[in-house]
């Protein structure tokens, strides 16, 4: 099975290196496949467009030097572990999340323990 | 030689210094926050990922292959830490974090050779997910075989800019446009200095007719005016006025930018290092002589985080500051090149020159944007609230306006809207832009993990070295 990638989503485009194993994590709680050697940011926009919500504004985020140097690709593990998307390498298993919870919204991967209107990290 | 030398960063400068330590007998500690050796410029694509070095490294490929295979050989005599972070400098000694955990490491001699990123310049939307640095685009493409997108606009000014367009090019992802700031003229004036490189001009030839076979649009002398994007799904087009004054849309998915670049200066200013205003490069630079040596005793600077010059010039330096090192030790190198390696630098640096002449950093961009751009990405901070706290809170100097607007204290700490950030403030307080100041790098120098165990933490002993004809160095011990 080759690595999940929905054209209307995707932002990331893989233009080599396909021929890798394929490794099955989860992001928001849906299963995608990636290949070995991918970093989470790669195993993550390959797949959809964002990586993150801004925590000072109203957008979406995708990271921006891909090199460690802006911290604007910050991902975290459901069981509260962050984790710098452009140079983590992906693990099978890996379970991501990418959304803010908002204490109002039932939609959200994830409900926030203390619930409320301001936006909260991923406590659970 | 009894000195304990350590060179952070692996790419073309660390390379080079490493490999003179060596030959001098000496067993340096090599740290680097890369997976592997390369630096970004000849960043190594993952174990079994299989493009040719031809394929990854264009006309470079001979270059990068040299580096790696130096550095390949060099392993069994050096002590190399690969994915660490060096997160401070305080009195002669390094404070290292890896996943492991944290140590620090004394040291006699530093050789600091951090390297660079891009220099940027704030475009109204450029919060917009699928906005990028050019250098991100290409370590995305290098290093895991991706494109940042399927319709990218390359847009600010530089070398890079058209490199990496082409680099997209030639992975089947053609460029929407290239947009480049710099006016044609600029190009023309710097020819003088630019013809003391003639291959690289050959080489910056070809790549513009690979744009123009691929049928990329390029235009020259542009003003961005803003991106254009949705807060949930990211980047929909950029708009530019053109050189004649008429209005440009560009569709498309993603933006690739950047302004040349900037070097990464945070280690040596914890170091203690002294810093002046470059006037030519409008950037507050490292004090350097011109072996690399710094105004700390012991604390070396080379490659491109000291002066950007790109990677050829920053073999050399890293060579040179390694040398000088050695004969500040009292140890005489037994391949003492340095006058030719000076001489070479030279001639990079009147090429550098020639490049920054060539592709201004569009100072004036800074100065015009509009209240609401934002200027810090990291926490959404706007160009109106930069000159608020100048204007009305009296902050008339770097460290206090970020102490009062928060803009220079995100994550980032400053990389990417420091330098646009002081344009605005000298542009609001009319003065020139050396008076703005700098901000002072601050430990750690990126985020640490809160539940770093420092319970084990061991000194990392540097090997000393004692006797320096010996070819078979000590090897280094853990305390």
């Amino acid at each position: 099975m080759s690595p999940s990638r929905d054209p209307s989503q995707a932002r990331f485009v893989r233009v080599a290196e396909t021929g890798r194993a394929t490794v099955s994590l989860r992001v928001d709680a849906r299963p995608v496949q990636a290949y070995e050697g991918d970093t989470v940011m790669v195993a993550i926009l390959t797949t959809q467009g964002g990586l993150r919500d801004a925590e000072f504004g109203p957008e979406r985020r995708a990271g921006f030097c891909v090199m460690g140097a802006c911290q604007d690709c910050w991902v975290w593990t459901r069981t509260g572990q962050r984790l710098r998307a452009c140079t983590t390498p992906v693990r099978a298993g890996m379970d991501i999340v990418t959304r803010l919870v908002r204490g109002d919204d039932d939609t959200a991967p994830m409900r926030a323990t203390t619930g409320g209107e301001e936006a909260l990290w991923p406590l659970a | 030689m009894a000195a304990r030398v350590i060179v952070i960063g692996a790419g073309p400068a660390g390379v080079r210094a490493a490999e003179a330590l060596v030959e001098a007998g000496v067993r340096p500690l090599v740290i680097d926050e890369g997976r592997r050796d390369g630096g970004q410029i000849y960043r190594r694509q993952p174990e079994g990922f299989r493009r040719t070095y031809a394929a990854l490294y264009g006309t470079e490929a001979a270059r990068a292959q040299r580096l790696h295979h130096r550095f390949d050989a060099l392993r069994p005599h050096i002590d190399y830490r690969p994915e660490t972070l060096v997160w401070n400098i305080r009195e002669g000694v390094v404070h290292l974090a890896n996943a492991q955990g944290a140590s620090h490491a004394p040291f006699d001699a530093l050789i600091v050779c951090t390297g660079a990123t891009d220099r940027l310049m704030p475009v109204p939307g450029w919060q917009y997910a699928g906005t990028y640095s050019l250098g991100g685009a290409q370590v995305a493409l290098k290093s895991q075989g991706c494109a940042v997108g399927e319709r990218t606009v390359m847009l600010g000014t530089g070398p890079l800019l058209y490199l990496l367009a082409a680099q997209y090019v030639k992975a089947g992802v053609t460029p929407a446009a290239v947009l480049d700031t710099s006016p044609t003229r600029a190009r023309l004036r710097a020819l003088p200095q630019l013809l003391v490189k003639p291959a690289v001009l050959l080489k910056g030839a070809a790549l513009l007719r690979t744009l123009r076979a691929a049928g990329v649009p390029i235009h020259r002398g542009v003003t961005p005016v803003r991106i254009d994007g949705d807060e949930e799904l990211g980047v929909r087009g950029v708009h530019v006025r053109l050189a004649d004054g008429t209005a440009l849309d560009v569709p498309a998915n993603a933006v690739a930018m950047g302004f040349h670049l900037r070097p990464e200066t945070q280690i040596a200013d914890l170091a203690g290092c002294a810093f002046a205003f470059d006037d030519a490069a409008g950037q507050w630079l490292p004090e350097i002589d011109e072996d690399g040596r710094s105004s700390v005793p012991g604390v070396y600077l080379a490659g491109d985080g000291a002066r950007v010059r790109g990677a050829d010039a920053a073999e050399c330096a890293g060579r040179l500051a390694a040398l000088a090192a050695l004969r500040d030790a009292g140890v005489e190198p037994k391949h003492d090149d340095a006058a030719r390696l000076r001489a070479e630098l030279a001639r990079f640096s009147r090429f550098a020159a020639g490049l920054r002449a060539a592709f201004p950093w569009p100072a004036h961009h800074a100065r015009q944007l509009p209240d609401t751009t934002v200027v810090c990405r990291c926490e959404g901070i706007t160009a109106g609230e930069l000159r608020r706290v100048c204007t009305q809170d009296g902050a008339v100097e770097a460290n206090r306006a970020k102490a009062f607007s928060r803009v220079g204290m995100g994550r980032c700490q400053g990389r990417f809207c420091a330098h646009a950030g002081a344009e605005v403030m000298a542009a609001a307080l009319a003065v020139p832009l050396a008076d703005v100041g700098r901000l002072r790098g601050q430990a750690p120098v990126k985020p640490l993990a809160v539940a770093l165990d420092p319970a084990p933490y061991a000194d990392v002993t540097v090997a000393t070295q004692d006797n320096a004809a010996s070819a078979t160095p000590r090897s280094m011990e853990l305390s």
